[in-house]
Formats: C-alpha cells, structure tokens, sequence
C-alpha cells in the first residue's frame, strides 16, 4: 500500500475477516450449506441439460426429418432434359454452404421401354450409390454392384421378371442385356420401375437425367437460399421444394419445440422454486450468526453483503457444478435417444452462471431484509 | 387428543401450512403436466406427422403396372384393374378404424384440354370432403383429411358438383383463373380453384370422383385408396409374416396398430385388394416419433425429478422451523414415535390436499399447453388421481423424512433455548 488512506488498514483486516467468515462458515456449518448447494448444483444441471438439449434438438430432429428424402427437386422445363454440367453445378451449388455436408443429389432419367414380349416398362436411370443415401426407406433386396446389373421394383420384377432370370429391354430399336440384383419396394411409383445405373442408361438411350432430386440440410431459410441459388445457375430448369416434405417437417419442428419449451420451462421454474425455498431456509436457519454479528457492531450493509457473498458464491459454485453434470446428461440423452452425442454449448454458461446467482441472491435478500427489522436480542433469545 | 393436534396445527399455523401446501401443490402441478404431456404427446405427433399425407395404399390385386413418368400416365386409360367405389366405407368398419385419420380414392383419367390447341393432361378424380356413411355412422373424408397441406387458392370444388381444381403449373400453361371454365373433353366445366402440392397434382386436374368416373366410362370404379392411418413404430413382431405366427401370435399382431396389420386389415375389408404401406411416409414417421416420444420420456423424468426435489425441500424446511414445537412435546412427555408419527400424519395431510389442488392444476396445465401447441386439448384420465396422490405422499414423506427424525432425536433443552 503505497498512499495509506484514512482507516486503510482496518478495511484490510475488515476483508480478511470477511473472507474468513465465509470460509469458516461454509466449513463449520456443513450439513446445511451441503443441502443447500446441493439443490443448486441438482437446479443448475437439470436447467443445463434441458437448455442444452433445446438448442441441440433442432438439428438432431432435423437430422432425422432428412429421412424422408429430398426436399428439393430440379426438373428440366417441358420434359426436356438438363444440360450434361446441371449434376456439376448442382453440386459445386449446395456443396458451397459449408453446413450442408450431409447434402445428396441424385439425377434420374426416365424412358419408357419395352420387354421381349412387348409390356411397356418405365426404366429409371440414376446414380444407385447416391440414392441409397438419399432413399433410405427403399427396402432393396440387393444393390446392383455390377454394370448391366438392374434393381427391379416388385410389381415390374413380377410383371417382367418372373423367373428371375437375366432379361432385354428394348428402348427405339436399342436392346439392352441386364441380370437383375434385386428387388426394391416402396409402396409408390418406384414399384413399377425398373432401374439401372446412369452411365449404362446413358449408353443404351442416349437420354440424359430430366430430374436431380436434392437432400438439403438446414433450417427453412438455407434451403430457401439453396433453392434460389440453384434457379440461378439452372435457368433453364425448375427448381421446386417438394412442400409436402418441407412444410410437414417444419410443422412437426415446431411442434416438438413448442412442447419441450413449455416442459423446460416448467421444470426449470420448479428447479428455481427448490433453490429459493431450501436457501431460504438456510438463511433463516442462521438468524443467530446474524445477531451476534449485528450485536458485535456489524453494519447492516456489512450483514447484507455478507450474507449475498455467501449466497453469489454458492450460486456459482453450484453453477459450475451443475454446468458439467448437465452437460454430461444431456450428452447421455443425446446418445440413448439420438444416438449422436448433444454438443456442449458452452455458450449457454453465462445464462446458467448468471441465472443461479441471481435466484441464490433473490432467496439471500428477502430473508434478510425481513430479518433486518427485529431486534438481535430477540433473536439471541431465541423468540 | 391426536387428532386434535392435527387439526389445531392446521387451524393455528395457516401461513407455514399454506406454504408447504402450495410447494406441494405446484411440484404436483408440474408433475401432473408432464406426465399428461407425455402420454399424450405421441398421438399428438403422429397426428401432425399425418400431413406428409397417406402412409397406405390400396390397389386393386391383379394390378398391371404403372408406366407413368413425373404424374403422366403414358398408358392406355382403359387398361388396368379396378377397385369397387362401394366398398370404401367398408374402411371404418375396420379393427382399427377409429386410427384412420381419413382415405382418399384416385381415378387418373387422361383427357384432352382445349384451351386454342389441344393437350392431354390427367384429371384425377376423388372425394374432396365427401359424406359418407357405414352402419349408423356418419364421417368426412377426402384429400382434405389426408393431405392437410394441399393448398387451393378458390374455393374446394363440391364432391356433388362438376366443378374442377386445376395443378398450378398446369394452370400457369393453360393460364386458368379461379371462376374461369375450361373445356375438357368437350364439356365447359367450371374451376373453382387453383391446386398447389408441390408433387405430381400440380401438372394435372383434379376432380369429384363421379365426373372422372364418367369421363372414363366406368361408373363406380377406383383406381387407388390411399390411407392416412395413425400407426405404431415398426419393430421386429410387426415384420413378421402373419401366416407364420401362432393363433395368440396372430391375435397380438393383428391387435397392434402396425402399419403392416393395418395394411393386412385393409385387405380384408377391400375385396380383391392389394394394401401396402408407403415406406417413404411410414418408415421415417416411425423413427420421428420414436426419437420424440423418448425425448418426452427423458425431459418428464428430468421434471419429475425436479418436482420430487422441491416439495421435498419445502418439507424440510419446514419441519426444521418447528423444532421448539418438538421441544416442548417431548418436554411434556411425547415419545419418539408420536412426535414422528404426529408429523408424518401432518405431512400426508398437507400432501393429500397439496396433491389434489396440483392434480387440478396439472391437468388444466396440460389442456391448455396441448389447445396452445396442438390446438386441440390433453387429457388426463382420472385414474391417474389416485396414483399421483400416493406419489405426492410418498415424496413428501421422503422430504421430511430426514427433517422429523432430525428434530425427533434432538435435545428438548437446547430446542426449547432455541440452540439450534
């Protein structure tokens, strides 16, 4: 200290014994600060692991809305087909946002060709390995590994098929020799169709993709963005989102949001609600200390801000705590539920931080300013 | 002489006993809500996942292929096999008709539009909102019930009527409006509105049933039903073929609303049908409402954990204010065991009613969370009140627990001189 001030060396000794009131007090009086910080740390990790799970379910649910295939289509205008680079820039378009990793798109050709006893049959031409990620509700027998290999939809593969056998298709006069893999069934068109892979598509008819079905990852507005981006490198294309997918996906989002706000809500109001009562009654538990202090000649401003360190400092304690335990369950849900771990949002903290300190002053405060105007000796006498 | 100290410590300490009543009342309310929420939420969801549209498919058995291309029927109408519109209503008279959200037949008929040149489009027929009826009951069904987000800018055509909606790309070609008439196969009909799905409709048109079953010159024929049918997950039991399991096997399965057992059953009511689920809509609907009704799971333990903590810590709290009370019985000659049990009795007082005013509270949470999120209320069943009750005491019971036997073994003397 180099310019001692007026009663510099009493507010010296005034904070060390402040600070060693707080630490015999937490140390002497266990069994009740233990109580007490154990409703904070509880309060604080429940609040942590649902904050957290609600920022995080979002993508996760997302994640599993992706199911249901693309939601995104580009089809070249008045069936015509796309120029050869559309796949090329499709790509190079949604593989651009860095968020969308998990983006597929997948071109299709369509002829309608005929077998050796002339029943007319759509054949699809398409990328196999990329529809497989993007379809995966397709129940396929067995996946195509081979050229001139095909995967028959079940009602084409009865129809046309029914042996088993390799089978000629032809398409203008061009025949082509394929050995089909397996079956795929859907429930929906793809049943009548019979697909192949599109290099062998291309050979045989010469016809090009008419359609790139796109798998975009992200919330309303990327995709809208991505839909927008792709009309402008595709002008001769229509680029739509298939609505059905888009806005049933939204609706149930929001849904499920809804309920787990009003859930997280409730359940971190309780959490709050058992910090305040069990704080609250650790504070008037002390009464005495509060007596003898006052007694002894401490101010009220003294009393107080012992009494509100006392409580900031289990606030963020328990906050601390409870941070890391949250974190961990909502990890654990993440994995039995999702089966993808929750990331922890740290960002989240400060809310946590700032929340338990707040509720462990508000329940510090009010029993001390209502203890404030009765008397020590009443107190000391035990009435 | 119990009794009455019961009911004096009640009459005399209103404001402590108003207190812990409340803390048990809103740990009872949180409680109760959650757990309506949770039981409810997974019929709520697949409800609002049913606007992805049907999730199953009747077709006729011995049905020829589809050579159809993005919605254009590349074939000749007059080929195929049909199924009979009168059987349709036979649906609710289904097992599990009160899970069929609704169904939809389709009759794809191709027709030429005459709007200067003349072009082949498919006009569909099916049921709007149409009435219909079996035994004693009355319902609505249609495209409206089964695809919740089909948009029409107009009006929706009557099911009576031969008025016609028009796929907006469709319209944007043949630049229809609302209130225009278009000449389809001859005949000036009237489009009340124009269709956007964002699927293959928006390239056709679509009509009443009987007006495509004219125009193809079927009367009564269907080509499809598609039904939108609430459904459990898929597990390994629904795979299973039902003519491999055995008779209580057969009962389970066919008594499980799976999509496949209702396909199985569709089949049934549907002479000469094929029923199936449509995997892209019942497949992942299964996983969604897996993955939700677990997270509910988790976030309803988390909130019952929650509540338990807080009535438990009220109790403590207030049970350890009164320990000159303790002090002064054990002073004039109380046991252990009737101090304890004298609290225990006050706790399961306060809890009793505690539980029955968050039961209400609960419930009306919950109703109203479901009319705000859902639009359409939770109810809780009221069997339920006996056993959130019997929670309500045993975790009050737990809470105190600690606090009475606490304040049981302490000194009267120092309790009395307020050493506490």
């Amino acid at each position: 200290m180099t310019k001692p001030l007026p009663g510099g060396r009493a507010g010296a000794q005034h904070t060390s014994m402040f600070f060693r009131m707080l630490v015999r007090a937490a140390i002497l009086r266990r069994g009740r600060a233990a109580s007490a910080l154990l409703a904070m740390i509880v309060a604080a990790t429940v609040t942590t692991a649902l904050l957290n799970l609600f920022v995080d379910v979002q993508s996760k649910l997302r994640r599993e809305f992706r199911n249901y295939g693309a939601n995104v289509v580009v089809i070249a205008k008045d069936g015509k087909t796309l120029p050869p680079d559309a796949l090329a820039k499709v790509e190079a378009t949604v593989g651009r946002d860095p968020r969308a990793k998990q983006s597929v798109a997948v071109p299709f050709a369509y002829v309608v060709a005929r077998t050796s006893n002339d029943q007319p049959v759509v054949v699809a031409g398409t990328d196999l390995s990329a529809v497989r990620k993007l379809n995966n509700w397709w129940s396929v027998t067995a996946w195509p590994k081979q050229p001139e290999e095909a995967l028959l939809g079940v009602r084409a593969s009865a129809i046309v098929n029914p042996q088993g056998k390799s089978f000629d298709l032809t398409f203008h006069g061009r025949t082509i020799h394929l050995t089909p893999a397996g079956t795929v069934g859907t429930g929906a068109d793809e049943d009548s169709r019979i697909y192949v892979s599109l290099s062998d598509f291309e050979a045989w008819t010469g016809v090009r993709a008419s359609t790139i079905e796109v798998d975009v990852s992200g919330p309303p507005a990327d995709v809208n963005a991505t839909i927008a981006r792709l009309a402008q490198v595709l002008p001769d294309a229509d680029v739509r989102p298939v609505r059905q997918i888009v806005e049933a996906e939204a609706r149930v989002l929001g849904k499920t949001r809804a309920t787990l706000l009003a859930a997280c809500i409730l359940v971190i109001a309780t959490a709050a609600l058992c910090v305040l009562a069990t704080l609250t009654g650790w504070v008037l538990d002390r009464r005495r200390d509060f007596a003898i202090m006052k007694a002894l000649g401490a101010s009220q401003r003294f009393i107080s801000g012992f009494f509100a360190a006392e409580a900031a400092f289990l606030g963020a304690f328990g906050a601390l705590l409870g941070f890391g335990f949250g974190i961990g369950i909502a990890a654990w849900i993440g994995r039995t539920n999702f089966h993808a771990p929750v990331m922890p949002r740290f960002e989240l903290f400060p809310i946590v931080l700032l929340g338990c300190i707040l509720i462990a002053l508000v329940s510090a405060i009010a029993p001390i300013s209502a203890l404030r105007r009765v008397q020590p000796a009443m107190i000391l006498k035990g009435e | 002489m119990f009794v009455r100290l019961v009911y004096e410590s009640f009459r005399r300490q209103k404001r402590s006993k108003l207190l812990a009543g409340a803390a048990i009342a809103l740990g009872v309310t949180v409680a109760t809500a959650m757990i309506a929420v949770a039981t409810d939420v997974g019929d709520k969801i697949n409800r609002e996942l049913r606007s992805y549209g049907a999730n199953l498919v009747v077709t006729p058995q011995d049905d020829t292929l589809d050579v159809q291309i993005a919605g254009i029927n590349l074939k000749p109408p007059s080929d195929g096999a049909y199924l009979d519109e009168a059987d349709l209503p036979k649906i609710k008279g289904m097992f599990w008709r009160n899970n069929i959200v609704g169904f939809a037949p389709v009759l794809p008929v191709t027709v030429t539009v005459n709007k200067g040149t003349a072009k082949n489009v498919t006009l569909v027929g099916t049921y709007f909102a149409k009435r219909l009826r079996f035994g004693n009951e009355n319902f609505v069904t249609g495209v409206r019930t089964t695809y919740p987000l089909w948009k029409v800018q107009g009006s929706w055509p009557d099911d009576d009527s031969r008025d016609v909606l028009i796929g907006e790309q469709l319209a944007a070609a043949l630049r229809a409006k609302p209130g225009a008439k278009i000449n389809i196969e001859g005949e000036n009909l009237q489009v009340t509105g124009i269709l956007s799905t964002g699927s293959t409709e928006d390239n056709e048109i679509v009509a009443p049933l009987s007006l495509a079953q004219q125009m193809l010159g079927k009367p009564g024929v269907v080509r499809k039903v598609y039904v939108s049918a609430l459904t459990k997950p898929e597990d390994a039991f629904a795979r299973r073929d039902p003519k491999t399991l055995s008779p209580d096997m057969y009962d389970r399965w066919y008594c499980s609303p799976y999509a496949q057992s209702i396909a199985f059953q569709l089949q049934e009511a549907i002479p000469h049908s094929h029923a199936e689920q449509i995997r892209q809509v019942a497949q992942t609907e299964g996983t969604i409402l897996t993955r939700i009704k677990g997270l509910m799971l988790l976030v309803t333990l988390a909130a019952l954990f929650a509540s338990a903590l807080a009535v438990s810590a009220a109790m403590a709290t207030t049970v350890f204010e009164r320990r000159r009370e303790v002090g002064l019985m054990k002073a004039l000659g109380a046991g252990g065991l009737a101090v304890a049990s004298f609290f225990f009795a006050e706790a399961a007082l306060l809890a009793l009613l505690g539980g029955a005013a968050g039961f209400a509270g609960g419930s009306f949470l919950a109703y109203h969370a479901g009319r705000w999120i859902f639009d359409s209320p939770i109810n809780i069943q009221p069997v339920l009140l006996p056993l959130i009750l019997i929670i309500a005491v045993i975790v009050t019971f737990a809470g105190s627990a600690t606090a009475i036997l606490r304040a049981v073994k302490f000194d009267p003397v120092y309790a009395l001189r307020g050493e506490g």
